[in-house]
């Protein structure tokens, strides 16, 4: 079978487990719905691996093909194609997607089993691979924008999975939103590209954009930076990236797979699958790869107050996107999309093990109340240590090398790209230092009163659940974090998921080791071969420097946690004390949802109460009232010749009879 | 001689139309009718419909007629004064009347019907006379002439219908 | 005297009756009137039918008597029945019919 095929093939096995699921939720019994998920992504995982193989087998220029199963719309210069785009950077997405999703439903297998919406979940959690599938392998902009739109509501749908949970469901609106926004920047961008060069479809607008295109052309610029809109807001870069924190109001499993490993990358894979446009708009590039530094920064900053575990760990999600923003839009395509693989792998590995921790307290989510289970819960901790040193760039771990390769780059290119260096690093710095802060809050010290009940009697907690953001008690019976609480060190399922990851998180970087082997960068290089950027290798040597820098760093991160919030119980205490007022403007968030708040949220609610008291009230009010007062006013007219005098009547029928004399009259004459 | 006939009768026509409708007492106005009917006659001679003559005076001033002066003598009637237009209509209804009036007169005066300014053709001995009208009854127009039959046969039991007393029901 | 005569008089006449249906308050006097401009369609009718030559329009003048004689009964049957009920012999009085 031809690689194409295989792709098809891979589209197809995660949206039948959705539909299976969805139709059979009453006669699937739970643990049939949970392998048909599973089963199926693992299958789509097989044909990707199948597509691999078959593209391996050709010549690397040769490995990008298209194949579409049928006409869209054909009409009057629009040629709109039911296609795929099978290359180097799709089969590599779509590798990362299905390996790290069928982990994550083996997962889910365990962690959502007490849960009365497991049904539900699967297919949502299907439909959303399917989706990030779609979204990785259209062949052209329409289908990518499909693609796009269903990752996005099935974000929503699994953000507010729990529904009777206010909290849950105003995040999943929020995210729906922002969502939008960044909607409408693609499509616009995709109206853009079809009016400049004629077509949707990848192959032929990325052959004729350099013809038509010249450097920094406004148009290019202008396309660039309404794809970046999208990005931004698909991988929660500033400012566009409110919804991401709140979005932890799902299942761990989908704060897992999505707002860890699938979406938010996305943003990150329209950059690299659009390069061809950067490269003719440095600018935007350029604006691309600042917005992405500032996010890895503020990000970072504030990851470093946050207490609620599930938050601290999504603000390192976006601050890591951040890195692989920069990667790609600088031109590191090979170095951020091997960082994208490497934190699909330690971030969901971290918030796997933070699931069952948080499992483990109950649902409870505030790190101040956790404590000790390294002695609780040896699995957990151990994996939740793999991934936090990768996390932090721990030497020899993979995000070791990953991180630090798009720093080389960034070296290498020399110029204003320093900047990148020095503050990459100093995120970096901040990285390990909030990464290791969790670890110790939640590993080390006195053990908490759960971590002392697991320790003493082997049991769970068993608290009724409450919402971890309001405290107010859960409602159980309709698909809830179920009754039951689960942790790794019981169900299998979860322990053979966060095993595969750890390892992959501690070996996972020795495929790209500068110098000796360069594994994603050699296949996935020819994918973005472009005439217009130039190539830039930083040597071996600088590569081993850089290397050496981020090692020290990451230690001396780690160094700096423990001193900060082990060595002495107090410090922390005092420390923010002493910078109350830089602690409590980190701790709200840089008070980004405050300004959005202020800057669109309450304009928009003005216009719109203005709008009803005005243009509602008078216009379409006044429209539709205006009509009936007159039709009830010429009805009033007429029925006054309803009187009841009979002669009344008579005179209105000589009346008549005269006028129609007259007429005749007259038209006779 | 003829032209004097018809003014005479022309004018005993309008002179009993005019006092049917403005003689005050009922009674008045249904002599001043019986004697619009006479004239008409006199006019329907003038016309050489001989037979249509007769029956009016028979038929509408003799039956008819009768009926009226039965149904006035019972009713009684009288002592209200005869103009006596809904208000509001005061001034529409003589107008329109005298519109019509008008309208009809310029239709027929300036009609392309140049018949109209003749007398009539030349007619044979019997027209208008009882035979030819029985004759055309009984041919050509007898389902008109079956149906009026039975049209005057619902008007009689319509009649009874409405004007019986009704039954006292006793409880 | 050319028909047109006669058609003129029959137009005035059948206006006299609509101002008397227009003008008086009693239906005795109204029904009169109806009368009168029965009259004045017989009479063009027969003037019509003296104009053609045949003696078709005086069969129809024979049957609008017969139909103004069953009205008449009818109309005076209503007249009789109200004046039997007590009501007031006024148009304007019988009025529940209103829209």
């Amino acid at each position: 079978m031809t690689g194409t095929a295989w792709a098809w093939l891979v589209l197809l096995f995660p949206l039948l487990g959705s539909i299976v699921i969805a139709l059979g939720y009453k006669a699937l019994p739970q643990k049939a719905a949970g392998m048909i998920g599973t089963a199926a992504i693992g299958l789509s995982f097989a044909c990707g691996i199948a597509a691999l193989i078959s593209l391996l087998g050709e010549d690397a220029d040769a490995r990008h093909h298209a194949s579409s199963l049928w006409d869209y719309a054909s009409v009057a210069g629009l040629d709109i194609k039911l296609g795929i785009y099978l290359d180097q950077l799709s089969i590599f997405m779509v590798l990362v997607v299905t390996g790290v999703s069928t982990l994550i439903h083996l997962y889910s297998y365990g962690y959502m089993q007490s849960d009365e919406g497991y049904h539900r979940f699967f297919s949502y959690l299907n439909f959303f691979v399917f989706s990030m599938l779609l979204l990785v392998l259209a062949g052209n902009f329409v289908l990518l924008i499909v693609g796009w739109a269903f990752v996005g509501f099935a974000s929503y749908a699994l953000i507010s999975f729990w529904y009777r949970r206010e909290t849950a469901t105003r995040a999943g609106m929020k995210a729906f939103v922002i969502n939008v926004v960044g909607d409408i920047g693609l499509v616009l961008a995709a109206f853009l590209i079809f009016r400049e060069l004629g077509s949707f479809d990848y192959g032929t607008v990325f052959e004729r954009a350099p013809e038509v295109f010249s450097v920094n052309e406004w148009s290019v610029t202008a396309i660039c930076l309404l794809l970046l809109v999208g990005a931004f807001a698909k991988s929660a870069q500033l400012p566009l990236h409110t919804w991401l924190p709140d979005a932890m109001e799902g299942p761990t499993p989908v704060s897992s797979l999505i707002h860890a490993a699938t979406m938010v990358t996305a943003g990150v894979y329209l950059i690299a699958r659009t390069h061809v446009l950067f490269a003719l708009a440095p600018t935007a590039a350029d604006i691309s790869a600042f917005v992405g530094l500032a996010t890895l920064l503020v990000a970072a900053t504030i990851a470093l107050v946050m207490t609620d575990l599930k938050r601290a760990i999504a603000y390192s999600t976006m601050s890591q996107i951040g890195y692989m923003v920069v990667g790609v839009s600088i031109g590191a395509y090979g170095a951020g999309m091997f960082h994208l693989m490497t934190h699909a792998f330690f971030k969901a590995l971290l918030f796997m093990a933070a699931g069952s921790i948080i499992a483990a307290m109950a649902n409870e989510q505030n790190i101040d109340r956790m404590g000790g289970f390294a002695k609780a819960m040896r699995f957990t901790s151990v994996t939740m240590l793999c991934g936090g040193l990768a996390l932090a760039a721990f030497p020899l771990t993979s995000g070791f090398f990953s991180k630090d390769e798009i720093l080389a780059y960034a070296g290498a290119r020399g110029g204003m790209y320093l900047i990148f260096v020095v503050l990459g690093y100093f995120g970096a710095f901040l990285t390990a230092i909030y990464t290791f802060r969790l670890i110790f809050r939640v590993l080390q010290g006195e053990p908490c009163a759960e971590a002392r009940e697991l320790i003493e009697t082997g049991h769970v907690a068993h608290e009724a659940p409450k919402n971890p953001a309001t405290g107010e008690p859960e409602d159980t019976d309709v698909g809830f974090p179920g009754p039951e609480h689960h942790i790794a060190e019981t169900s299998a399922p979860m322990r053979v998921a966060m095993g595969v990851l750890a390892f992959l998180a501690l070996v996972g970087g020795l495929v790209q080791v500068p110098g000796v082997d360069n594994v994603i960068s050699d296949f996935l290089d020819p994918a973005f071969e472009g005439p217009v950027l130039s190539h830039v290798h930083p040597s071996i040597e600088w590569d081993w420097i850089g290397l050496a820098i981020g090692g020290i760093i990451s230690l001396a991160g780690i160094w700096a946690a423990h001193w900060l919030y082990v060595a002495n119980p107090e410090r922390p205490r005092a420390l923010e004390q002493r910078f109350q007022a830089l602690h409590d403007f980190l701790f709200h968030k840089w008070y980004f949802d405050e300004a959005i708040d202020l800057l669109v949220v309450r304009p928009a609610l003005a216009i719109g109460r203005f709008a009803n008291r005005t243009f509602e009230r008078f216009v379409v009010d006044g429209l539709v009232t205006g009509t009936e007062e007159t039709v009830r006013s010429a009805g009033g007219i007429v029925s006054r010749a309803q009187n009841g005098f009979v002669r009344s009547y008579a005179l209105l029928l000589i009346a008549g009879f005269a006028g129609l004399a007259l007429y005749f009259l007259l038209s006779s004459s | 001689m003829e032209a004097v006939v018809f003014f005479v009768a022309a004018i005993g026509a309008l002179g009993g139309a005019i006092g049917v409708i403005a003689m005050r007492n009922p009674f008045y106005s249904v002599l001043a009718l019986i004697v619009h009917l006479f004239s008409l006659a006199a006019l329907f001679l003038l016309l050489t419909s001989a037979f249509v003559a007769a029956a009016q005076v028979v038929v509408y001033a003799g039956a008819v007629m009768v009926l009226y002066v039965f149904v006035v003598a019972y009713v009684g009637g009288g002592g209200e004064s005869a103009w006596e237009p809904i208000p509001g209509q005061r001034f529409l209804a003589p107008l329109l009347g005298i519109a019509l009036f008008v309208e009809l007169s310029i239709a027929v005066l300036g009609s392309a019907l140049k018949a109209l300014e003749t007398e009539g053709p030349d007619v044979k001995a019997g027209f208008g006379d009882p035979a030819a009208i029985g004759r055309l009854l009984l041919e050509k127009f007898l389902l008109p002439f079956e149906a009026s039959s039975i049209l005057l046969l619902l008007a009689a039991v319509g009649a009874i219908v409405l004007a019986a007393r009704r039954q006292e029901t006793n409880a | 005297m050319n028909i047109t005569w006669y058609i003129v008089l029959s137009s005035l006449l059948f206006a006299t009756g609509v101002l008397g249906i227009l003008l008086r308050r009693s239906p005795l006097v109204i029904l009169l009137c109806l009368e009168l401009m029965l009259n004045a369609g017989n009479l063009a009718l027969v003037a019509f039918s003296r104009m053609v030559g045949n003696e078709q329009g005086q069969v129809f003048a024979v049957i609008v008597m017969v139909i103004a004689a069953c009205e008449v009964v009818v109309g005076l049957g209503l007249i009789v029945a109200i004046f039997r009920r007590r009501l007031p012999l006024n148009v304007d009085d019988l009025r529940e019919l209103r829209g």
